[in-house]
């Protein structure tokens, strides 16, 4: 089988010595050329001297989930040498730092070793020490141009836009690129049997992740207060709100800032300062990942039971308490579907890749306000934190925002009495006002039982009523939320494949690479919380139901058995919770499994 | 219950304040406090103050968290909206509510228990940021809701209902304030009104965190024999160091006062409070000697009352980050949208 433009290389260094750009270099050279690529960075909860891997797979069908395999391994790190070595497929590449001796660590005859002198040749070529280390990094990059016949001018293009800033820098840059090139070409056949030719398959694409495209959300939405604490993997989404704010929210005359960021003193404060700003009329928002949720869930139930609007992004990572925090998993469905005391439930959406995280932004947003309810986007550090290749973000300037049952002075005036919690629509949503505003929409907003006219009270029947009413509100919401993706393969296939999130891509794949082998399932992707009817349906049609997710106790399968009426005995797990991004061979494997099996008699 | 109303016939004498409202019209629902709790003192005292500073009561937000001290924000300005939020969590939500609606009077009340124990942190943030409002304890070290468990600021030795006597150091908030940079710092008792209303007045006009300690004792399960948060105690030995009175800019009014022992600071809307020294060695815009006096008054036993610091120049959270005067909770999505053309713009550098 032909390698041109299907396969996948995998970098392994030490943290902390500017390999992260190097790779984004490689990575960024090849998506230009015009091939599909999927990138994972697969780093350590550290600052400088720990693993860090970064895998690139380049594929010409554009499929956008990690293959599971390796045919090209730059190994750099002496700490997992063997190791990396170990996960080389047959017949693949393995390329190291030959200024040390490893001849006796290379056990494998089924591997093509390629050894480049690059510390030799920096130390020789670069007087300063910091720049021997990162000179490394650029000159197996050019080894690589040479090795996978990479486009250099696209190469340079690259050095020259990530140096704008700091030109005399591209010089220095170039030169190691060469050292690695001229090395690779006078030594070794180029290119390889893996190797890049330009296709024209990304045009429209750009290459993005969840964390940027959540943030440039929140930027068009409207929201102008974001107050968060720092956590992995959610870190970036605020830094990039910041930027984006930066360019486009100040006014160039007076310099005045038509946003406000407060760095939170922990999760407590940061949610609390959300549900403040949404309170008063502005479109809030907090990120954060399993950790700060935990810490966040008094004040769900609070904005939950009182309705007060909240947009909060969980960039999951793995747990259970600190966990693997740079590791990707989706753990905190439950928690989310449930968070706080009491009898509470809150909304969640669930995105698949960063164009979704752009949207579902939006979406939250309007859905926070419509149902005066908090709205979860349940991302993770898999979508949040890597470049995905998706197409380019659209924006339609008609939009405007929903911002629900909200009583202007104007509202007001044509009412007899404002009452914040009376259903006059009977939906379940109550209408709201905010402060400075006439004084005949003043209420009181509390956490303890209230009535339906929001005054206290600790009558049974009027606690109850109110309660019950917001049942009401979560029906309406089932109606509000986005559709599940449904592909049915048309092989009126009774087996069926439900997941979310960040699994979509290797499930798709899957699903081809099945449907070659003669077994077809169809496929739903859920993409929110209620479920609605187009869940129910489609549960109800099938016959076997496979639930793949990423995380040990089988979340979805159980909130799906919660909360739909499917029958316990028809839904299965493939479960993958090891933090690294899901592989479509994984489904695959779990799939024929499950059918070898015979469950299906 | 808050819904018990109260007869609203207001009688033709009733004085009326600059914007034709008199004091009922800032009143709230009824107290369910104990009869006898110095926290009705400390509202009725809020609503002689926004009565006589003639604030709308719908450009005010009352925030609070949970206890005691926490109810009352509905006892007074029915007109006002309203936030009782969770225990200790006052200051975020108000830091929140401020961020979007800057245009807003923010009044916060908590109790030694919300402020101290499970709140100690939030305080502490939202003196840091400067946040402009109006923080006021209302002090009785005891949980009253539960039943008279000491709080964080009882003092050492005081003692229970029952005799049992509190073995831990108290918390100060003026001294927390003081150490943690608060740029206004007042205390008070809530049975002295002449001195209460004047420093609420100049903490709602301060621009920036104005704290405001307020003994408040608990009749029911803080005012015996042995307690240090008693009426009896605070009175027998309440010090007041500094009497201040407020002057709004509209009414600019000679005080009787002898030179040399008044001092005037200006706030950032015109007004201004003079502060008149009862102790000689006070500097009220010294926070370190404010400190030590207050220290050595301690020392005394004494409870020094009256506005203790202010430094009316440091600027509250929007100056210091520069956000726009419109409140961002009132601006229209077309101010806010960049627009198609600018997303394609700025997705170049994804390409």
């Amino acid at each position: 089988m032909s390698q041109i433009n299907d396969f996948v290389i995998k970098l392994a260094n030490v943290n902390g010595t500017g390999s992260a750009s190097a790779n984004g270099l490689v990575m960024k050279t090849i998506f230009r050329m015009g091939v599909p690529v999927v990138g994972k960075n697969i780093f350590p909860s550290n600052i400088q001297g720990l693993p860090t891997w970064f895998e690139i797979r380049l594929s010409r069908q554009g499929y956008l989930a990690r293959s599971g395999e390796v045919d090209v391994m730059v190994a750099m790190n002496a700490q997992t040498f063997e190791r990396d070595l170990n996960e080389v497929s047959p017949g693949g590449v393995l390329i190291y730092d030959s200024t040390w001796p490893r001849e006796r660590d290379i056990t494998r005859t089924d591997v093509t070793v390629l050894g480049i002198p690059l510390a030799r040749m920096c130390n020789e070529t670069f007087a300063n020490p910091r720049s021997r280390i990162l000179m490394k990094n650029m000159a197996y990059v050019g080894a690589l141009v040479a090795l996978l016949d990479l486009d250099m001018s696209i190469l340079h293009g690259l050095i020259e836009e990530q140096f704008a800033t700091k030109k005399k820098l591209i010089g220095a840059n170039v030169q190691a690129v060469e050292l690695g090139l001229d090395y690779a070409r006078k030594n070794f056949k180029c290119p390889l049997a893996s190797r890049v030719e330009p296709m024209d398959k990304t045009a429209g694409h750009i290459m993005i992740d969840g964390n940027t495209a959540a943030a440039l959300g929140c930027v068009y939405a409207g929201a102008t207060v974001g107050a968060w604490y720092p956590i992995t993997p959610s870190t970036s989404l605020m830094d990039a709100f910041r930027s984006f704010a930066e360019l486009t929210r100040i006014d160039p005359e007076t310099g005045e800032k038509n946003f406000c960021i407060i760095q939170a003193e922990d999760e407590l404060a940061a949610v609390g300062m959300a549900i403040g700003a949404n309170w008063a009329g502005a479109r809030s928002f907090t990120p954060t990942s399993g950790p700060g949720v935990s810490l966040m869930s008094e004040f769900l139930g609070f904005a939950y039971y009182a309705e007060i609007p909240l947009v909060l992004f969980n960039i999951q990572r793995a747990g259970p308490s600190t966990g693997m925090p740079t590791r990707t998993q989706q753990s905190d469905l439950t928690l989310c579907a449930y968070a706080s005391h009491g009898d509470t439930r809150h909304v969640l959406l669930i995105p698949d890749d960063p164009g979704e995280c752009f949207d579902m932004a939006v979406q939250a947003f309007d859905l926070s306000d419509r149902l005066q309810t908090p709205v979860m986007v349940l991302s993770d550090l898999d979508i949040g934190m890597n470049d995905w290749m998706v197409p380019e973000l659209s924006w339609d300037d008609n939009y405007r925002p929903d911002r629900g049952k909200v009583l202007d002075d104007e509202g007001l005036a044509k009412m007899d009495k404002f009452y914040r919690y009376l259903d006059s629509d009977k939906d379940g949503i109550t209408y709201r006002t905010y402060p400075g505003g006439d004084p005949k929409g003043a209420y009181f907003v509390r956490g303890s039982s209230h009535n339906k006219y929001g005054a206290y009270t600790e009558s049974s029947a009027e606690y109850q009523e109110v309660l019950d009413r917001l049942l009401l509100k979560w029906d309406t919401a089932k109606t509000l939320v986005p559709d599940p993706v449904i592909r049915i393969s048309g092989e009126s296939s009774t087996v069926a494949i439900v997941t979310m999130g960040s699994c979509a891509a290797a499930c798709r794949e899957a699903n081809h690479k099945l449907a070659a082998k003669g077994i077809h399932l169809d496929y739903m992707r859920v993409r929110a919380f209620p479920f609605n009817e187009m869940v129910e349906e489609f549960l109800e049609k099938h016959d076997h139901i496979i639930v793949v997710e990423q995380n040990r106790d089988a979340q979805l399968r159980s909130l799906l058995l919660t909360e739909t009426r499917v029958a316990k005995n028809k839904l299965h797990s493939i479960l993958h919770y090891d933090g690294q991004p899901l592989d479509y061979r994984s489904v695959v494997t779990g799939v024929e499994k499950f059918l070898s099996q015979g469950e299906l008699a | 219950m808050s819904f018990i109303s109260k007869p609203t016939i207001i009688h033709k004498s009733q004085k009326r304040n600059g914007l034709g409202l008199t004091v009922r019209d800032y009143e709230g629902v009824s107290s369910t406090l104990c009869a006898g709790c110095g926290h009705d003192s400390v509202t009725a005292a809020l609503v002689q103050s926004f009565w006589e500073l003639d604030i709308p009561a719908q450009q005010v937000a009352k925030m609070s968290g949970i206890g005691c001290s926490s109810k009352t924000t509905s006892y007074f300005l029915s007109a006002a909206h309203g936030v009782n939020s969770v225990h200790g969590r006052m200051p975020s939500v108000t830091t929140g509510a401020n961020a979007a609606r800057r245009d807003l009077t923010f009044i916060g009340i908590s109790g030694d228990g919300d402020s101290l124990s499970i709140g100690l942190g939030q305080f502490a943030h939202a003196i840091r940021r400067n946040l402009d409002m109006l923080y006021v304890i209302e002090n009785n070290g005891v949980y009253g809701l539960t039943k008279g468990q000491f709080s964080a600021s009882a003092d050492l030795g005081s003692q229970t209902k029952k005799g049992e006597a509190n073995l831990q150091p108290p918390i100060d908030p003026v001294k927390a304030g003081l150490a943690m940079g608060a740029s206004f710092i007042g205390r008070a008792f809530s049975g002295d009104k002449n001195q209460l209303v004047p420093l609420i007045k100049a903490g709602l006009r301060h621009k920036g965190f104005a704290l405001l300690d307020v003994l408040s004792p608990c009749v029911t399960f803080n005012d015996h024999e042995n307690s240090t948060k008693s009426y009896a105690h605070t009175r027998e030995f309440y010090h007041p160091a500094i009497h201040t009175d407020f002057v709004p800019p509209s009414k600019e009014i000679l005080v009787d006062y002898e030179q040399g022992e008044v001092m005037e600071v200006k706030l950032h809307d015109g007004s201004s409070v003079r502060l008149r020294k009862v102790a000689r060695d006070y500097d009220p815009t010294d926070r370190g000697s404010a400190f030590s006096y207050l220290m050595d008054a301690r020392k005394r036993g004494e409870i020094v009352t009256g506005l203790l610091y202010i430094d009316p120049k440091g600027g509250d959270m929007h100056k210091r980050s520069g956000t726009a005067q419109k409140p961002l909770g009132r601006m229209d999505h077309a101010e806010l949208c960049p627009g198609s053309a600018t997303l394609k713009e700025l997705q170049k550098a994804y390409r």
